[in-house]
């Protein structure tokens, strides 16, 4: 099923927690809401399963508009980010819930109910705990079981919001794994929310980044990545250095020399430039370049991280170096970025 | 398979890794011998001198059998009441914003503070046939003072309090989420408050019960009032008690109340053992 978020304003109080966002989701597709703390990425969730009304705009399910069905209509699965399983009910009766309270007509008989909850419990690699109540689970189990509770009531659309957030690293990056497989196998619509980028470059087809109640940016992992269309994205995917830079006849300026990047296009003005700090070129003599003397270092891994300080103003940015590289407290430095973007300051 | 032992029959809970448990359980059992033992041994002993048949023939006396039902009876009505209207009203408490809310939760409480006579005389002046609920009644053939009726409505305000307080925090805790996922599972409003909140708010509700039913039982001030106590009709047993004790009966006073005892104690320990067995599946 494709959903299309079509221009959504949603308020609390006439608090915005989103400013007209859109968003085309395929259908079969894995989405990632990546996004900082507060950013609206559970509001925009909410939104699309029916669990809020937006002030303005529409939600579309395939053609149609799915303002004027109740969340009961929807068909969608949503699995909290606390799990928010009916502690009362055995695994089983968990996962059979949303097919027993099905109408009359459409309700399978309690024979092939329990035998769908096994299957998904299967699926899930929970077999042999039906009998279990959520109490008597560990937070994972507890995870899983809310999955296949969403999955039972075969959604047009999964909703997942954070659905690793409580649990420790080792066990992320199985369910993830898993999450994936899953995904694979019974092709659902997919979108979960998560503020752990890794998880959301891996795993995902298209990653939506969200900040301050908008979208930044929608794209492949390879796309937010290589190519961020916003300082935001740039700061926010991956590691990150800037530098405040200055456009003179299509050249960039550090303080009062030119850097040996050109821009073009760009008009006159200030500007800052930013690059990853690993992919830079470490130069020798030093015409057109950015030069700093070494003010910080420390050792990450399989390399070494510098802190330089760039002419009069004292910049600091960070690089990378080899380890093997010379560089000691207070030499003198001189690179250039391999990729790098411009982003024009504003006003 | 299971890695657990299965429950097999009765045995101590595993004390804690929190210290104490030796200490804590011997004070609760020398403090329970104390104040509730004690006196209540002393109870059945010195109805125990009457000798068995003394004491059969006042229990099956038909007096005594009809306070005993109407004590019983109101108390058991009362509570069902109670249990329906207590938790709408905790409900409505906990889920609604309205004026005036805070003004409500603080009435609730009322019937615990106001000496329960004064709560009899009001309620008797109320329900009476010249009162101002009794007027509307009586055109209907409806009376209410002094008759079992009477005493069900003096044990409904009573106990109402019980019911409230203790299912109130429990519908506090409800998580919204658990509702909501309920919603997107495609359960209704109803199936969601039948199969998920219901079953949730049982345990508090049982136990609200139980105290509303303890506390009509024993209520002696509200009822005497409004009852009219005419024996084999509105008389309740706490009274019928009293009177025996101006009676310098004391043997009869002492067997009535052991007899009542008796059955609190069974239906209260039925009402705990249910609870246990529904508190045990929520782990
Ligand atoms: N029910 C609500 N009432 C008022 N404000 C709300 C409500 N829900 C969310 N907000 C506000 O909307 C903004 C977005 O919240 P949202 O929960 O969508 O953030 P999020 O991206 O999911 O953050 P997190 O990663 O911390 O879960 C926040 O500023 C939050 O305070
Ligand atoms: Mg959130």
């Amino acid at each position: 099923m494709e959903v299309r978020v079509a221009n959504v304003r949603k308020e609390f109080d006439r608090f915005p927690a989103l400013h007209d966002v859109s968003l085309d989701i395929k259908s079969g597709e894995l989405i990632a809401l990546l996004g900082p703390s507060g950013s609206g990425k559970t509001t925009l969730l909410r939104l699309i399963a029916g669990l809020e009304k937006p002030t303005k705009g529409a939600i579309y399910f395939g053609e149609e508009d799915a303002s004027h069905r109740t969340i009961q209509e929807r068909n969608v699965g949503f699995v909290f980010q606390h799990y928010a399983l009916f502690r009362h009910m055995t695994v089983a009766d968990n996962v059979g819930f949303g097919l027993k309270v099905r109408p009359g007509a459409t309700r399978p008989a309690a024979a092939e109910i329990r035998r769908r909850a096994s299957e998904l419990l299967d699926l899930v690699q929970l077999s042999g705990l039906e009998k279990r109540y959520p109490a008597q689970l560990s937070g994972g189990q507890r995870q899983r079981v809310a999955l296949a509770r969403a999955m039972a009531i075969e959604p047009k659309v999964l909703l997942l919001d954070e659905p690793f957030g409580a649990l420790d690293a080792q066990v992320r990056r199985e369910l993830r794994r898993w999450l994936r497989e899953i995904h694979d196998a019974t092709g659902h619509t997919t979108v979960f929310v998560t503020h752990d980028q890794e998880e959301a470059l891996e795993l995902a087809d298209r990653v939506v980044v969200m900040s301050q109640g908008r979208i930044e940016q929608v794209g492949t992992a390879d796309e937010v990545y290589d190519t961020p269309n916003s300082p935001f994205v740039y700061g926010f995917i991956g590691e990150s250095s800037s530098l405040p830079v200055k456009v003179e006849d299509g050249q960039l300026w550090v303080a009062d020399r030119p850097i040996g990047l050109s821009v073009p296009d760009a008009p006159n003005g200030k500007a800052e430039l930013y690059f990853r700090p690993h992919d830079v070129e470490l130069l020798e003599e030093c015409n057109g370049c950015i030069a700093g003397t070494v003010v910080a270092s420390r050792r990450v891994a399989g390399t070494r991280r510098v802190e330089l300080e760039i002419g009069g103003e004292r910049q600091r940015v960070e690089i990378e170096l080899p380890i093997e590289h010379p560089a000691a407290q207070k030499s003198r430095v001189a690179f250039r970025p391999r990729r790098w973007k411009v982003f024009l300051a504003e006003g | 398979m299971t890695t657990e032992p299965a429950q097999a029959g009765w045995r101590f809970k595993a004390p804690s890794v929190i210290p104490g448990f030796g200490l804590t359980l011997g004070f609760s059992l020398a403090y329970l011998t104390l104040i509730i033992l004690i006196p209540l041994t002393g109870l059945v002993w010195r109805s125990a001198s009457l000798g068995w048949t003394d004491f059969w023939a006042i229990a099956t006396d038909r007096r005594t059998v009809k306070a005993l039902e109407i004590s019983f009876g109101t108390a058991l009505i009362a509570a069902a009441v109670n249990v329906v209207f207590g938790t709408i009203v905790a409900w409505v408490l906990v889920r609604y914003r309205f004026p005036g809310r805070r003004v409500i939760d603080a009435m609730v409480d009322l019937p615990f503070a106001l000496p329960t006579a004064v709560a009899g005389i009001a309620l008797t002046t109320l329900y009476a046939s010249k009162g101002w609920i009794g007027s509307l009644l009586a055109p209907l053939g409806i009376k209410v003072a002094y008759t079992p009726l009477g005493i069900v409505i003096a044990l409904i305000f009573i106990g109402l309090p019980f019911v409230v307080r203790t299912v109130q925090p429990i519908i506090e805790e409800i998580d919204k989420e658990v509702e909501e996922a309920a919603a997107t599972l495609g359960a209704s409003r109803f199936q969601t408050i039948t199969r998920i909140l219901f079953p949730g708010l049982a345990p508090a509700i049982v136990t609200g019960f139980a105290l509303a039913f303890a506390r009509g039982v024993g209520e002696y001030g509200s009822v005497i009032f409004i009852a009219g106590n005419m024996p084999y009709v509105s008389e309740i047993a706490p009274l019928l008690i009293v009177i025996k004790l101006e009676e310098y009966n004391y043997a009869a006073a002492t067997a009535i109340a052991t007899i009542m005892l008796v059955i609190s104690f069974v239906m209260l320990l039925v009402i705990n053992l249910l609870q246990s067995w529904s508190r045990k599946r929520y782990g």
